[in-house]
């Protein structure tokens, strides 16, 4: 039987309360032709965005395998934003559209697994919207605070 | 054990003031691997890549983090630090500090000084898992195949050939020579056309670097830059290129009239025809579609009067292979068919006529002899209207874009007319007049001021017959009023679209298109003749509508850019490509059907060691791949890594923050 994706949520509800000065850890998984270029933009022009995001390079959107995703949820992230070249623009031809199918059943796959659909997200960023870059930054951001820590899944607290 | 040498950059005040920098070294000291960490002003500059080049000797380091500006702005030059001190430069990795966190955070020091750690950190994990990597180098074969034999096309394998590099310049109708060869004269010099272009076309027919192949076209392109294989397929032309002397007998004894497709169907050749007097090479085909002995097995007359005995009725089409290293496409463009203007009465009205049967009217080895006639009655015009966008700039039509030319053309036009009936007298109905050019807009202020033409700014809403002159009824924007303009003759100046077979094309040869059948560039200003495919470039109005002389710069460019490619006997390539390993390969071939670029094949290995028994595994072409990556995140059995980005990397990178 499918599962929806309210009653999958569920699973995540009973969150530890944040200590006051928690802050997220977001990974951003970002292709290097688009997003990382705006995301070099976004700092040559100088536009502020929360400082949670640890942001890894790749060469396309395409190379994101959905294990990295699991696993940056399994060991130091709160929140996963992977970021790729505008439908059509992919500097590989076709690479972002294998990622969008791609993501689309990770995320069921995570729903699957328990964890609340706004902790992976994926965005369109060119190399030229530094701006669209900060604001998803801050929405990613604001997204996983509400949520709180992570703590399904933590390999530490499997060992307990 | 790895030992990591760091060096973080102040680059001046643009980290140091949002990034406590002692601190973030301090911290980076901690990490286990980590045998050298150091700051300094600015790392780029040549005493901080002296730091990176001692340090790497002293400290007997075995990979290196400089944390510093993006990647994508010093990379290269702190790869080639690492190389300068002997070592790999690929054990490079750069953590990027100041894009990614002093300039972001500027109001939060302390935050962006622990992000600064944490990418530090992150390099540092990434670095000890990365390899040694070398530039790949791929053999070359130093032909290029020019395809479309237009003036873009002879120009890109003059230029090609002239460096001494073998061309095969593929031409699909009997004759080079592509549009250029149907204009009289040319903007904004009024230099005859055929005086600039045949000698030219003559260059390329006895250039010893040039292989000439006419009335044949491209099948098939396998392969990757430098090395691919093209089939070619000549059509059977009925006449033997190499016995025929061009003399002419045929042709005019052949009894079978066809529309002339050089002069836009205004008068008529024959069944066997050479397309213009010009014609290189100067050799007849057979039209096998209207001849009567190829349809009906009667007639025969060609090869009873042909001395030689050149003709042959059972000639088949013929493909052949060539060897190429580059393709340079120039399939040049079509004119659009303005029958969606009804209103116009386009098809009803006789008198209505595009410009190119214009321009074959006034050329002077024209249909009419170079006097403009009506081709109603064969009266010469005295008022003619010409009427500009017709379909270009025109979202109704499918036409957003402008066709750039037709501005230039109609003001030629107009000066034609003039020289050919000096009592004519030209109206123009246009949106703007666009004459961006190096001496354009002086001639179309002289073409205005001696023609004494009308330029009426506004659109034409109906054509209507009356009597035998058509009433051109359009408004004139610049008064507010809605004028008609009686007229002998129309001219229509059409859209330039892509040629029809341009997708086709494009998909043959693995390149893209825009929505309106155009070639597309790699990037629209910085890599405006190579596109997206290494090796394949684009001259001419097949990227886009363009003049002649773009479209000779943009051969030229092409030109340089295949000569630039031959220039080293082998081609160099970034290393960061796909692996496969065989071990863990199951064959499944996902990455066959998801990699953009083809570069994966299948191949057979033994089973085990000393097996007879073969499997499949996937093998990836080298001069092919990219490097995106698709392969990898699909490759089920974890057999593909892509160097420079692989598991353990990036793995690493997740786990150490």
């Amino acid at each position: 039987m499918e599962a929806t994706t309210d009653q999958l949520v569920s699973i995540e509800k009973p969150a530890i309360t944040a200590p006051p000065d928690w802050e997220p850890v977001i990974i951003g998984i970002l292709c290097n032709w688009c997003s990382y270029a705006g995301s070099d933009l976004t700092g040559t022009s100088r536009l502020q965005y929360p400082p949670n995001i640890r942001i890894i390079r790749v060469p396309c959107s395409s190379r994101v395998d959905p294990w990295f995703l699991v696993k940056s949820l399994q060991t130091t992230a709160d929140g996963v934003l992977v970021s790729g070249c505008h439908p059509g623009d992919c500097h590989y031809i076709s690479g972002n559209y294998y990622a969008r199918r791609r993501f689309l059943v990770t995320k069921n796959l995570l729903n699957f697994l328990g964890f609340h659909e706004d902790r992976v997200q994926f965005s369109w960023v060119s190399a030229a919207e530094g701006p669209k870059f900060a604001k998803v930054v801050a929405k990613v951001t604001e997204d996983v605070k509400k949520l709180g820590p992570l703590h399904l899944y933590k390999k530490e607290n499997f060992s307990k | 054990m790895a030992r990591v040498g760091v060096f973080v950059c102040f680059c001046g005040a643009n980290i140091a003031d949002y990034v406590d920098v002692p601190q973030v070294v301090e911290e980076v000291k901690k990490i286990r691997e980590v045998k050298y960490a150091v700051e300094y002003k600015y790392m780029c500059s040549d005493p901080g890549q002296q730091m990176i080049r001692d340090a790497i000797v002293n400290n007997r380091l075995t990979s290196v983090v400089v944390a510093a500006c993006s990647p994508r702005m010093h990379e290269k030059t702190f790869r080639k630090a690492l190389s300068d001190a002997g070592m790999n430069p690929y054990l490079l990795e750069v953590a990027n500090i100041r894009e990614h966190s002093s300039w972001v955070h500027q109001k939060d020091k302390k935050a962006a000084t622990e992000k600064a750690m944490d990418l530090c950190r992150m390099a540092v994990a990434k670095s000890i898992a990365n390899e040694q990597l070398f530039e790949i180098s791929v053999p070359v074969t130093k032909r290029a195949l020019v395809i479309g034999g237009g003036i873009a096309g002879i120009q890109a394998a003059l230029d090609i050939a002239d460096a001494r590099i073998p061309v095969v310049l593929v031409e699909k109708s009997p004759s080079i020579g592509g549009k250029m060869a149907q204009l009289d004269e040319t903007f904004p010099t009024l230099d005859c056309s055929q005086c600039i272009l045949t000698p030219k076309m003559v260059d390329v027919a006895s250039h010893p670097f040039i292989e000439l192949i006419p009335y044949s076209e491209v099948l098939e392109l396998q392969g990757f830059v430098g090395n691919y294989k093209a089939k070619i397929r000549k059509k059977a032309s009925y006449v033997n290129f190499k016995t025929c002397t061009g003399c002419g007998a045929c042709w005019q004894k052949c009894p079978v009239k066809v529309p002339n497709e050089y002069n836009m169907g205004l008068d008529k050749r024959r069944a066997i025809y050479t397309p213009f007097p010009q014609a290189v090479p100067n050799k007849p085909v057979i039209d096998a579609e209207h001849c009567t002995m190829l349809q009906k097995g009667k007639c025969g007359i060609c090869a009873k009067v042909c001395q030689p005995g050149a003709i042959d009725y059972t000639m088949q089409d013929e493909v052949i292979e060539r060897e190429i290293g580059a393709v340079v496409v120039a399939t040049g463009y079509d004119l659009w068919d303005p029958k969606p203007y009804e209103e116009y009465g386009v098809g009803r009205f006789k008198d209505i006529i595009t410009s190119l049967e214009f321009e074959r009217m006034v050329s002077a080895n024209g249909p009419t002899n170079g006097v403009p006639v009506r081709p109603s009655d064969g009266k010469v015009p005295k008022n003619v209207v010409f009427i500009k966008c017709i379909g270009s700039r025109d979202e109704a039509k499918g036409i957003e874009y402008c066709s750039k030319i037709c501005c230039m053309y109609t003001t030629k036009h107009t000066i034609l007319l003039h020289h050919k009936v000096h009592d004519s007298h030209s109206y123009v109905f246009y949106m703007d007049i666009r004459a961006a050019g190096k001496g354009y807009e002086e001639f179309v202020h002289k073409a205005q001021v001696d023609t004494h033409a009308t330029y009426l700014r506004g659109r034409v809403s109906k054509i209507y017959k009356k009597g035998d002159k058509l009433m051109v009824r359009g408004e004139d924007a610049q008064i507010g009023q809605v004028v008609e303009v009686e007229a002998d003759l129309v001219v229509l100046a059409t859209a330039v679209t892509s040629p029809h077979d341009n997708p086709e094309l494009a998909r043959l040869l693995g390149i893209s298109y825009d929505k309106h059948g155009f070639l597309s560039e790699a990037h629209p200003k910085l890599r405006p003749v190579e596109t997206a495919k290494a090796g394949i470039f684009l001259a001419g109005c097949t990227q886009a509508p363009k003049d002649i002389p773009e479209t000779v710069a943009q051969a030229s460019a092409c030109a340089a850019k295949v000569c630039g490619l031959f220039a080293g006997d082998t081609l160099k390539k970034d290393p960061m490509i796909s692996t496969v390993n065989t071990e863990f390969c199951s064959g499944c071939q996902n990455c066959v059907n998801v990699c953009p670029y083809g570069a994966i094949v299948t191949d057979e290995v033994p089973f085990g060691h000393g097996s007879k028994e073969m499997r499949t595994v996937a093998k990836i072409n080298e001069g092919v791949c990219q490097g995106c990556g698709s392969c990898v995140a699909i490759c089920r059995s974890m057999a593909i890594n892509l160097a420079g980005f692989t598991d353990p990397q990036i793995i690493n990178e997740i786990v150490s923050i």
